[in-house]
């Protein structure tokens, strides 16, 4: 292990300050500052699509239509999918955090291809204004699953730009994918086994073999779109011969599979807080690192269970079930990991934590009720309705999203080398849980009672649930701007971070905060497990609160 | 100050109180782990909290084995438990009783169609009796709709260029929602309509009073004789085209050697795209009727076929047996 460091890089040079100017961010190599570029990125993307989600439960208050045309809610909810799921949730913890940690937690100077970590953030910041740019000529309203024939013959609006967005997009991601699966393999640190990797590179390597083999998909069904809507080639509208459920088929190949690039680097931060707040190497680590690929596998063979009642057949979709209930099951014994861990632990209750804690708890709902919507036969009544618009929340709004933010404030302190205020911290992540549960919970009330989802004006007597959603959905927006304030803070006037504030092992802690450009002082040379909290003390810890 | 808030859906069909069965098994197995493991959290962070600033976890000895087969297992089986009840429940919805009277749905933007077995139509409305099967043959004009009835637990993608079916039996009295729970554009939140389930008798008494909601179709009948259809297939020149009498629900064999079911998807292809299925021992010379047919149109000529009986057997109620006030239209 290389000397502990305790000094806080003060005067010292970083990857921040070491080089100054606009071309030296926008043509950087640094894997850290590529990290930083998405951060932005993905902020600004948020920024876009979280206020559409106001507009629309602002109109879902009342049962009528009043404060926009149909039309326009269309637009929304449409817009709001898209820049949520390929602009903000598939990037975030893996062009973040995977980004700026991958090559330290491994003992790295950079990624395997800085350069193409570079290029993948051009590409996605240029299918992000290709996207923005059909956002502000009208926007489309296929909903984000571009459902054929509607995407492909009826649909007026900028489906051919906002498909190319997405299209380039995809060559981001698995680019990205490629760079963290090299990494992996080729850079680790002598002495860095693979059953001595944090869970969290488990966890990407996971997610990297998810874009790599699934993205190339959609951009074919992305393609076929297009071909049909210029070109009218019959591939999936029955007028010119095609068939509807080909797209269908093609899109959820993909699409059920990006689910679990949004879950599994989550799980993977969950991973790391669980460990580093308990002061415990994690219950079960063969497990949750063999769990992650299973996960990765069995995900590309549950993809029929959007489509039970599609006019798909009926044994395919018991196929389809039998394979999602199996997939499920790694996912609930990684909860019962996490919960272990804890036993006999030294159990710390700050900002991060908060947020691991969180996110058991959305996500034994949002789990739980996958396996529900994955049975047939309650599939059948709530396909459709605000039970699954509550249920993919759940996992993706509550569960990743939460890992993410968990993990931005475990990491906060090494990336800007700055401590946030953690009272605000902690007061921002229980308005959060509160928000978040208080606008998705009744969906599920309302999905069983039968309300479809996409549906702009309702039956009078969905309102009052309808309300009770509203309302925590403007907690939740307090929440989420809560953090945008402080850490916008932090960067001037938060105290300045120590190498290791939460006393927590990894390799990361053991550079300063900021790191050097090169990531460590010397390379680094390991000799233990991951979390060998029993064994090794931890650098000391010099933090707020206990 | 807000209006009637139900929590659960009316139970109105006998599919409603199994699907709710077991999504009460599901709701129940979920909030017993849920409470187990946040209680279990809950007393961690109580007995394990941080004492001194510097403290660390201990190592757990012994074998943990058997607690992560037991929490491995268990869970399969519970979830393999609600696997095969829901498939159960599943492959009853595809199978509609023998009984059950045959209804078509046309869905289009933004409205829906029923046609009633004797030609009965309406416009987002749909009257049926309570306490008997009814099968759905549902199509769509344009893009994907799906036909939903929350109270009946009934739903099913309605697509073009092909037929889906769902059966319900409507065990209630009573007014109820349908949604199309498919996004098909602009107006898909106004393409709802209501459901009457009523007693027998007044179903009978609704069935022969007013008018037939939107524009008339030819029958079966007048369309055969307009396109044409029976200058070859006639009983007595069966060596142009296959004789119709008596082929519904029959299995044809084909040229590539394939056996299928004569059904209504069967027929459907037949008339729209011909050469996707010969028959065997006939040339493919049927010309397509693709453009010259509306979908409603189609479904007049499925049910004059079914009704053709072979020579000498007297022409009875079709087998998905009608009700016997009115004529066919």
């Amino acid at each position: 292990m290389s000397a502990p460091v305790t000094s806080a890089g003060t005067g010292e040079t970083n990857y921040l300050n070491a080089s100054h100017g606009i071309g030296s961010w926008l043509l950087t190599r640094d894997h850290k500052r590529i990290g930083i570029l998405y951060l932005v990125g993905i902020s600004v993307f948020f920024l876009l699509g979280g206020p559409m989600a106001v507009l629309i439960r602002a109109e879902l208050a009342t049962p009528q239509g009043d404060l926009f045309s149909s039309d326009v809610y269309n637009r929304l909810f449409t817009m709001h999918g898209i820049l949520m799921i390929f602009f903000f949730l598939i990037p975030s913890i893996p062009a973040v955090l995977g980004n700026f940690l991958l090559p330290i937690m491994i003992g790295a100077k950079d990624l395997a291809f800085p350069r193409i970590n570079l290029l993948s953030w051009y590409l996605y910041m240029i299918g992000g204004v290709l996207t923005f740019v059909s956002l502000l000529t009208g926007g489309i309203d296929t909903g984000w699953t571009f459902y054929t024939p509607m995407s492909t013959t009826v649909a007026q609006g900028q489906v051919i730009i906002t498909a190319v967005g997405i299209f380039i997009a995809g060559f981001s991601s698995i680019l990205t994918g490629l760079n963290f699966i090299v990494t992996i393999h080729r850079m680790r640190a002598p002495g860095l086994t693979w059953f001595r990797l944090p869970l969290f590179v488990w966890a990407h390597y996971a997610t990297s073999i998810i874009q790599i083999l699934g993205t190339p998909v959609v951009a074919i069904a992305i393609l076929l779109v297009g071909a049909e809507r210029l070109f009218h080639i019959g591939v999936f509208d029955p007028k010119y011969g095609g068939d509807p459920l080909l797209f269908q088929h093609l899109f959820w190949f993909y699409s059920h599979p990006a689910v679990y690039i949004m879950i599994l680097p989550s799980m993977g931060v969950m991973s790391e807080l669980v460990t580093a707040f308990a002061r415990k190497r994690v219950f079960g680590y063969h497990f949750i690192a063999f769990s992650s690929l299973f996960i990765a596998v069995i995900g590309f063979l549950v993809w029929g269970h959007h489509m039970y009642i599609s006019g798909q057949s009926v044994v395919a979709g018991a196929i389809f079930s039998f394979l999602t209930m199996l997939v499920a099951i790694p996912s609930a014994v990684k909860v019962f990991n996490w919960t272990a861990t804890l036993y006999k632990g030294s159990i710390s209750l700050q900002t991060p934590m908060l947020y691991a804690l969180g996110f058991i708890g959305v996500f034994l709902i949002g789990g739980l009720t996958g396996v529900m919507l994955g049975t047939l036969g309650i599939d059948i009544h709530v396909h459709d309705t605000y039970f699954i618009v509550a249920h993919f929340h759940y996992v993706m709004v509550g569960s990743a999203i939460m890992g993410y933010l968990g993990g931005l404030h475990f990491w906060w302190p090494k990336i800007t080398g700055r401590m946030y205020n953690e009272f605000w911290s902690k007061i921002s992540a229980l308005v959060i849980f509160v928000g978040f549960n208080t606008t998705f919970f009744p969906q599920f009330i309302l999905g069983y009672l039968g309300m479809p989802r996409r549906y702009h004006m309702y039956p009078a007597e969905f309102q009052t649930w309808n309300v009770l959603s509203s309302a925590g959905a403007t907690i939740l927006g307090f929440g989420y701007l809560m953090p945008v304030v402080y850490f916008l803070w932090s960067l001037k006037f938060g105290a300045k971070a120590p190498a290791n504030p939460w006393g927590a092992k990894g390799l990361e802690w053991e550079t300063t905060s900021p790191p050097p450009v090169l990531n460590f002082a010397t390379p680094p040379i390991v000799t233990e497990e991951a979390y060998a909290y029993e064994t090794s003390a931890p650098a000391k810890e010099v933090a707020v609160g206990l | 100050m807000f209006p009637n808030s139900p929590v659960f859906p009316p139970v109105s069909s006998t599919l409603a109180s199994k699907v709710d069965l077991l999504f009460f098994f599901t709701v129940g197995v979920s909030i017993l782990f849920s409470v187990l493991i946040v209680a279990t959290i809950g007393a961690f962070l109580v007995k394990y909290r941080r004492r001194r600033a510097d403290e660390t976890g201990q190592e757990i000895k012994g074998n943990t084995l058997i607690l992560e087969l037991g929490w491995s297992i268990i869970p399969l089986g519970l979830v393999m438990i609600s696997f095969f009840w829901g498939a159960a429940i599943f492959f009853e919805t595809s199978r509609p009783p023998a009984d059950a009277w045959s209804f078509h749905v046309y869905g289009k933007q933004w409205m829906w169609k029923v046609e009633h077995p004797e030609g009965k139509r309406e416009i987002n409305e749909f009257h049926v009796p309570v306490g008997q099967a009814v099968k759905l043959t549902m199509t769509s004009e344009d893009v994907i709709h799906n036909f939903s009835v929350p109270a009946f637990r009934l739903k099913m993608d309605v697509l073009p260029g092909r037929y889906t079916t769902a059966w319900f039996k409507a065990t209630k009295t009573g007014t109820y929602h349908i949604f199309c729970d498919q996004y098909c554009g602009v107006d898909h939140s106004k393409m709802v309509g209501k459901i009457h389930v009523m007693e027998p008798q007044d179903y009978q008494k609704w069935l022969v009073g007013g008018p037939s909601a939107g524009a008339a179709v030819a029958s079966g009948a007048e369309l055969f004789v307009a396109k044409a259809c029976n200058t070859c297939h006639r009983p007595d020149s069966s060596a142009r085209a296959p004789v119709l009498d008596g082929i519904f629900g029959k299995p044809v064999a084909l040229v590539d050697g394939r056996t299928v079911p004569a059904d209504e998807s069967y027929l459907r292809e037949s008339i729209l795209s011909p050469a996707t299925k010969i028959v065997q021992g006939y040339q493919p010379i049927m010309p397509t009727f693709k453009d010259q047919v509306s979908e409603e149109e189609i479904v007049q000529l499925i049910k004059y076929i079914q009704d053709l009986k072979p020579a000498g057997a007297s022409k009875a109620a079709p087998a998905a047996a009608a009700p016997a006030a009115g004529g066919k239209s």
